[in-house]
């Protein structure tokens, strides 16, 4: 297996020289997306990995991002950085413990319609009850900082979000080479066999599972310090179709998939409501996104990632395609 | 609440969790029956929704018909649409794996409300009731409760009633279980799987907009209606279990009783007391209250 | 194969470079940017929002303080989770001058926040939410529409009038609601009434019947209550077709039958309502702003429209002031907090956290329109509690 290094660094590299080749716009709109790409590897590991659709990965999302607010005390005072996300990321990892265990008795279909109605669930409990500050969002007042870090700079902000997604992306990729990433990419394979070899299969689901909350809990934890302000359509049901649109839109199976179809999605709602392309028809921008959805998941199953393969495979009319499809990340 | 209240209250219970049954029988026929997750169930409700307030002057122009007439029209076009739709793009999901029927019919989500928007445009509509149902019956000297509510009601009963009859004593009811069980077996056996997966999916789109049509006078028509209704659906779908007429319809009045009472009792939690009842539900039946 | 993952990437990062303003440009004209709903239940309140505005502008000849005036839109989906993303396009990306958003409150909310931080000028056309012109005030966000507050607040003092003792209301869960129903908690019960109930349902929940039959067992003399939208459409029709509109009189904040009257129908006839703005005012101001409009558009105007058009009158007077600077926050603050603002809806002024304070009409509604019966309440101000400017 080939160790993607040249991968890394060209990406990374580039996304941490990014800001400053360009303005704020473009540091905020990239260490947004960042963000996004950060939720959208957690899902990768559920999905792709261990082939299990989750239809409700916003609710640890948005847990994590109101943690963030939550946690912070009321007295004006600085939150400690290191607390506050600690907290948040356990306390999204707990709540898809809980999810994990009620929804993994459940099979295919059934388990995605549990997973997205548990989510629902964390929806309503912030979007109606007085924990949640109601249906017009809470502001964060003062950022969390740790000695010389101060997220007040942009810099700083864009900084701590890049690392978290390196982090990210080196630990899920060195996860999936483990004998825990072998498992449960062998119960993505074929989940009776590995029962049928005495493997017990639930405690790895669970684990997956509650690992991917938390590291969703932590791009969110990440969205509400960035943008100060979080709301209960940080839980929708949307958002969870959006991260699964970006997974399987970059490829699924691979985690520079998942970076892929972030940043593609991103670009695709930009172009789409870009009136300058458009023109008046830039406020149906809807119509080209679901349309372009649409047409991805029918002709480019496997992805952005397989994308070249694919077209490989066409003009030379050679099975290549398969090959380059089995490396991890 | 007094006695009397608290039996009109399960009187609102009754017709709301019928209202459901209605709404999601038809996504428990594609689910249950076809397997494929239809997403865009919500917008043929909003379609039917739509069709009740567009076509009204149309039908009445051409040939002077009423509530009913628009209500035929309604379901025949639905039908066709259903047909075509099964033909043109839900056929290739059989195949598919369920995050693709997820995604497709999510794209196909965002398609349909633009292209309401931009055909009949974003504002909020109403839909008369017909005059004779436009009654009310007195309850108390406050309060009465309207005929069409009761009317929607005793439709919803005649719909459970006729799918159970065409599930279990007819031969179409028949063939469409056994292609439930053995896809290929029923094919080798000379039935047209096509012709019957076309047909099962027009009905469930039919009903859908059936359901939009006959709530259209007691909802609104505006923009969205199909999203909100989307998740309980699901979720009557989920606690019934899937492909289960008689547990849909039992899930059903069992979330409308605990979103009407919920209302008056415990109006903080009202949004998830359901979703905790289909939490408790699944602890104890992890696949719904009735297996097919 | 990695390599052209690379390459993809490289292509991405230039166009996401190609889209945003990297480099300075020189702005002679003015950018107002627009943040209104393009989508979703609120699209057609934008429509009227954009629609008012530009209008404003044509009558200045497409000038304002001598810049031409330049518009850039964005949908903000009225969702939240993407208000910030969404602003930020606006004032970092396409650097405008001013702001002018939106429906939806919560969007408005981050919209506060960001144009606080960054002190680019902001005017709400709509967004009722006390947070804008509370804790979130500041010299250069401005509202050209209402409070929640004050519809509720001028109704409460109607029902008093009326000789109402026990009253329910009945909203949804949410900030406008609540701070609707305190409104009226605040304008009614210092004459003596009591609110003896507050019922709610979740925010957008429309299944009204379990609330309605509360109600009828609890008897009060009247129900207020705040719904817009589809959600008023609905519960005007339920409540009609309950029995309770002969019974137990009904009175709402205007958003009850402002532009639901079409599909209410007969079920809103001779409802009581409050709001800044009614279908029939007999100033001249109102009857050339609607000839105006009906003849630019095809179509009528209504509140939305007017706010939209006053958010304009506000730019104007502001930037006039300013001679057309847009950065001279203190300058245009000072204009406009001593303005009269003539608008269709009537005078109005600016409140010291920058509401409108405006006369609160009672209107009842006749045929497709709300006809305007007294005004409720002269020159009512929001008290703007926790602004600190």
């Amino acid at each position: 297996m080939r160790y993607p290094s040249s991968f890394v660094i060209a990406v990374f590299g580039a996304l941490a020289l990014w800001p400053l080749v360009t303005g704020s716009y473009g540091t905020d709109l990239v260490a947004k997306i960042m963000i996004y790409a950060l939720l959208a590897l957690s899902l990768e590991l559920l999905v792709g990995s261990t082939g299990l659709v989750c239809f409700g990965q916003a609710a640890f999302f948005g847990i994590g991002a109101y943690a963030a607010v939550l946690l912070s005390p009321n007295d004006g005072s600085t939150p400690s950085l290191w607390l506050t996300l600690f907290s948040a990321i356990i306390l999204a990892a707990a709540y898809a413990f809980a999810v994990g265990t009620l929804s993994l008795r459940t099979q295919g279909v059934y388990f995605i319609m549990v997973t997205l109605a548990f989510s629902q669930m964390a929806y309503y409990l912030v979007h109606d009850t007085p924990l949640g500050g109601g249906t017009d969002g809470i502001y964060l007042y003062v950022k969390p900082t740790w000695g010389w870090i101060d997220l007040d700079k942009a810099s700083h902000m864009y900084g701590m979000i890049w690392l978290s997604l390196l982090l990210g992306f080196l630990f899920l990729s060195q996860l999936l080479r483990s004998p825990f990433g072998r498992a449960i990419s062998g119960i993505r394979v074929n989940e009776q066999r590995m029962k049928a070899t005495g493997f017990s299969v639930y405690p790895y689901k669970l684990a997956a599972f509650t690992l991917s909350g938390a590291i969703a809990g932590w791009a969110g934890y990440l969205f509400a310090i960035k943008d100060g302000f979080v709301n209960p359509e940080l839980l929708s049901w949307h958002l969870s179709g959006s991260v699964l649109v970006m997974i399987i839109l970059g490829g699924l199976g691979h985690m520079r998939g998942a970076l892929l179809g972030a940043f593609a999605f991103a670009l695709l709602q930009e172009l789409f409501q870009s009136e300058a392309v458009f023109g008046s028809y830039a406020k149906h921008w809807h119509l080209g996104l679901g349309l372009t959805i649409m047409a991805c998941v029918a002709f480019m199953p496997h992805g952005l990632v397989a994308l070249p393969a694919q077209l490989r495979e066409r003009l030379s009319g050679r099975n290549t395609a398969k090959a380059e499809l089995e490396e991890h990340a | 609440m007094d006695f009397a209240t608290f039996l009109i209250q399960c009187l609102n219970a009754v017709q709301y969790g019928l209202l459901l049954f209605l709404v999601a029988s038809g996504l428990t026929l594609i689910f249950g029956i076809m397997g494929v997750i239809n997403l865009a169930h919500g917008s043929f409700y909003m379609i039917g929704a739509y069709m009740a307030y567009a076509l009204a002057p149309a039908v009445s122009a051409s040939f002077g018909g009423g509530f009913f007439s628009t209500l035929v029209v309604g379901l025949v076009l639905s039908v066709i649409l259903g047909y075509v739709l099964e033909w043109a793009f839900f056929s290739y999901l059989y195949e598919r794996e369920h995050l693709q029927q997820v995604l497709m019919t999510y794209g196909l989500i965002l398609v349909f409300e633009e292209l309401r928007s931009m055909l009949v445009g974003d504002d909020v509509h109403g839909v008369t009731v017909p005059e004779w149902l436009n009654g009310a019956v007195a309850l108390n000297e406050v309060m009465s409760y309207p005929v069409y509510r009761l009317f929607m009601s005793g439709i919803c009963l005649l719909l459970a009633a006729a799918m159970w009859f065409v599930f279990t004593r007819t031969r179409l009811g028949m063939m469409i279980r056994a292609g439930t069980s053995n896809r290929e077996m029923v094919q080798s056996l000379g039935i047209d799987i096509t012709l019957l997966y076309r047909i099962v999916f027009a009905m469930g789109v039919a009903l859908a907009v059936f359901a939009g049509m006959i709530a259209a006078p007691v909802s609104s028509v505006y923009p969205g209606m199909g999203n909100a209704v989307l998740i309980i659906c699901f979720v009557v779908v989920v606690i019934g279990g899937i492909g289960s007429i008689k547990g849909a319809l039992l899930a059903a009045l069992l979330i409308g009783l605990v979103d009407t009472f919920g209302k008056v009792l415990l109006p903080q939690a009202a949004g998830v007391l359901v979703y905790v009842l289909m939490a408790l539900i699944l602890l104890w039946r992890p696949n719904g209250l009735f297996k097919d | 194969m990695q390599k052209r993952t690379v390459l993809l990437s490289a292509a991405a990062f230039a166009v996401i470079a190609a889209t945003s303003n990297t480099w300075a440009q020189a702005q002679p004209k003015l950018k107002v940017g627009f943040m209104l709903p393009a989508t979703g239940t609120f699209a057609s309140l934008g429509t009227a929002i954009d629609n008012g505005f530009r209008l404003y502008v044509a009558e200045q000849g497409g000038k304002i303080a001598g810049r031409e005036v330049e518009y850039v839109r964005v949908d903000d989906e009225s969702d939240p989770s993407k208000a910030t993303d969404n602003v930020n396009k606006l004032i970092k990306r396409d650097n405008v001058d001013v702001i002018v958003g939106t429906v939806h409150s919560g969007v408005a909310m981050a919209m506060a926040k960001a144009a606080k931080e960054s002190g680019t000028l902001l005017i709400v056309p709509n967004a009722g939410a006390a947070a804008v012109t509370g804790p979130m005030c500041a010299p250069n966000i401005f509202r050209s529409s209402f409070s929640n507050w004050q519809p509720g607040y001028a109704m409460g003092e109607v029902a008093a009038k009326k000789g109402h003792k026990k009253i329910v209301t009945i909203t949804w869960k949410y900030a406008a609601g609540d701070e609707a129903v305190k409104g009226f908690k605040d304008g009614f019960e210092k004459s003596g009434g009591t609110v003896v109930k507050e019922l709610s349902l979740p925010f957008p929940n429309v299944e009204f019947q379990a609330l309605l039959t509360e109600i009828a067992a609890t008897k009060p003399d009247a129900v207020f209550t705040f719904f817009a939208g589809g959600g008023a459409v609905k519960f005007v029709k339920d409540y009609s077709a309950a029995g309770l509109k002969k019974t137990i009189p009904l009175y709402g904040s205007g958003f009850l039958t402002d532009g639901t009257l079409e599909a209410q129908g007969a079920d809103a006839d001779g409802l009581l309502t409050t709001l800044h703005y009614a279908d029939n005012l007999n100033n001249k101001r109102d009857q050339s702003f609607r000839l105006a409009y009906a003849k630019t558009y095809k179509l009528q105007p209504d509140v939305y429209a007017v706010q939209g058009y006053d958010a304009g009158q506000i730019l104007g007077i502001g930037l006039n002031a300013t001679k057309g600077d847009a950065k001279n926050i203190q300058g245009f603050a000072q204009a406009v907090r001593a303005a009269k603002i003539d608008s269709p809806r009537g005078t109005f002024t600016i409140s010291k956290s920058h509401n409108p304070v405006q006369d609160i009409y009672l209107r009842k509604v006749v045929g497709k329109e709300n006809v305007m019966d007294s005004i409720a309440s002269k020159a009512l101000t929001d008290p703007g509690l926790g602004c600190k400017m």
